[in-house]
């Protein structure tokens, strides 16, 4: 497929989604559901306050510290205890009986040790970004082939050197593909936070939009700004994907 | 059965490698498995000895324990009067293609194992190994842009970058296509050649025993047990339709039960 098909044949699909979108709504009955262009108008409202860059970069400064937190404790965890049998298996039924539970159950614990505002929002992040970064790193090193290892060991590597020269290396196409999942969830909690506990950030907007005398226009502005953002962080982390380094482990580049 | 000779130069050659009543067994669900039982085998220095038995018979085994890999159970492996207590850069393993390190390219794979060395010599043995295995060209590629047995000879260079006074290969050929692997089996007679390090060739293929090997050692399954071994005197490069070859290799189809006729 050319590049220029590649974008082209999208981009004509979503155009015809927003036309039915405009046809819909000019048939229903009801006013409550805006139009695309109404849509537009209130982004332009938002952006003309100042709001709209205030709030994207509000969300993204709690995802950005709630996901790094996790990324700098769950890894270096991960990765020690997929080497490591006996601490693996001591935490592993712990980290299955978290998993299941919400980062939304949280709430009221956050509230309860942080208060009301953003440390209680970048916590949430926190929480749900740990335990998928700690299994993905857990699962990327008990996945390296024995053989590489044992070929690092032939050499005369040290342990150091071992970790350094191929675990590191090895896990990496695995760990970046759980970077990327983990980063999406992780915007997803955080405009769910926002809901709650702050008084700013997209997620406050939706809520904030339908209080402050139903202004359904906002609330899909908001639910669209999400969105495109989700797909820009996406496209980010997927360009790691073509690093020379960690290619092999993408079977479809 | 033919008469075997030994070759001419054997008495001045010593032996590098002995394994001593090395036996091996697992338990499996209480009930011991047997692997090796009672294996004796002496290589002497720069021979090229091909061990050669069923899928099962524990020749693996066998050299996962001359590698250091594997603890056997009893007995005792020695090379140079050394016991063996793991793995060493001394003596490299060479997997099947899987053991090149697919975040590395030709030329980082090749000079793995030298980080010890000054960079100007590092520089010069990874050329040459390059060059020895035919890589030449492909010093920037990465495993996965190269074929099966490109992988094999990167594997090659990397281990013989190194210097080691022994290579062990176990079924290196096994995973490529059937003209690959005569192939393959010319260019490591002449790395061979060109070398003279001990090897160690652990192979299921009687023919591909019988046309590299001075010697093949054949071994039975369950427990493996070394059966006989065979001589293969005939100078490189070997003729494969010479009678003597054929009888050779009809020899080892009958020690192993086969008839040769299908």
């Amino acid at each position: 497929m050319s590049p220029g098909l590649r974008i082209l044949r999208p981009t004509v699909f979503v155009a015809l989604l927003i036309a039915l979108w405009q046809i819909g709504v000019r048939r229903a009955t009801t006013h409550i559901i805006p139009g695309p262009w109404t849509v537009l108008l209130g982004m332009i409202e938002l952006w003309r306050k100042g709001l709209l860059l205030r709030y994207v970069i509000a969300s993204l400064f709690r995802v950005t510290w709630g996901f790094l937190m996790a990324l700098v404790t769950a890894v270096p965890f991960g990765l020690f205890a997929g080497w490591h049998r006996r601490t693996r298996m001591a935490f592993n039924p712990l980290i299955q009986i978290f998993r299941p539970i919400s980062p939304l159950a949280w709430i009221p614990i956050a509230i309860l040790w942080f208060g009301v505002g953003d440390v209680s929002a970048t916590f949430l992040i926190f929480l749900a970004s740990f335990l998928p970064l700690t299994v993905s790193a857990m699962n990327a090193v008990q996945s390296i082939d024995p053989i590489q290892l044992n070929a690092a060991r032939n050499f005369g590597l040290s342990r150091s050197q071992v970790i350094y020269r191929v675990l590191c290396p090895a896990v990496m196409p695995q760990l970046i593909v759980g970077l990327r999942i983990t980063l999406g969830v992780s915007w997803l909690v955080v405009v769910a936070a926002e809901m709650i506990a702050v008084n700013s950030g997209l997620g406050f907007l939706i809520i904030d939009a339908r209080n402050a005398g139903n202004r359904y226009d906002l609330v899909i502005a908001a639910m669209v700004l999400i969105g495109v953002i989700g797909l820009l962080l996406d496209i980010g982390m997927r360009e790691l994907e073509t690093l020379p380094s960690v290619r092999w482990g993408f079977r479809d580049n | 059965m033919p008469e075997l000779k030994f070759p001419v130069p054997f008495a001045i050659v010593r032996t590098c490698l002995s394994i001593e009543n090395v036996c091996m067994s697992f338990s499996d669900n209480g009930r011991r498995l047997d692997v090796l039982k009672d294996v004796s085998l002496d290589v002497e220095e720069g021979e090229f000895v091909c061990i050669l038995g069923p899928s099962g018979c524990g020749k693996s085994t066998l050299l996962n324990i001359v590698g250091g890999f594997v603890r056997a159970t009893s007995g005792k492996v020695a090379i140079d009067g050394e016991e063996v207590q793991g793995p060493d850069p001394r003596r490299i393993f060479v997997f099947q293609e899987r053991g090149v390190f697919p975040w590395l390219d030709v030329e980082a794979n090749t000079g793995f194992g030298l980080f010890n060395l000054p960079k100007q010599e590092r520089r010069r043995r990874i050329d040459y190994y390059i060059k020895l295995v035919g890589l030449t060209g492909f010093e920037h590629a990465y495993p996965q842009e190269l074929s099966g047995g490109m992988k094999q000879r990167l594997e090659v260079a990397r281990a013989l970058a190194v210097n080691p006074d022994m290579l062990f290969l176990d079924e290196p050929f096994g995973a490529l296509d059937s003209i690959t692997r005569l192939v393959m089996r010319t260019e490591l007679l002449r790395i061979w050649e060109a070398e003279r390090k001990t090897i160690l060739f652990v192979t299921h293929d009687i023919d591909e025993s019988v046309q590299l090997a001075d010697r093949v050692v054949v071994m039975s399954a369950r427990p493996g047990q070394i059966r006989r071994e065979v001589r293969i005197d005939i100078p490189h490069p070997r003729d494969i339709s010479s009678r003597k070859y054929l009888q050779l290799r009809d020899h080892i189809f009958e020690e192993i039960g086969l008839a040769h006729k299908v």
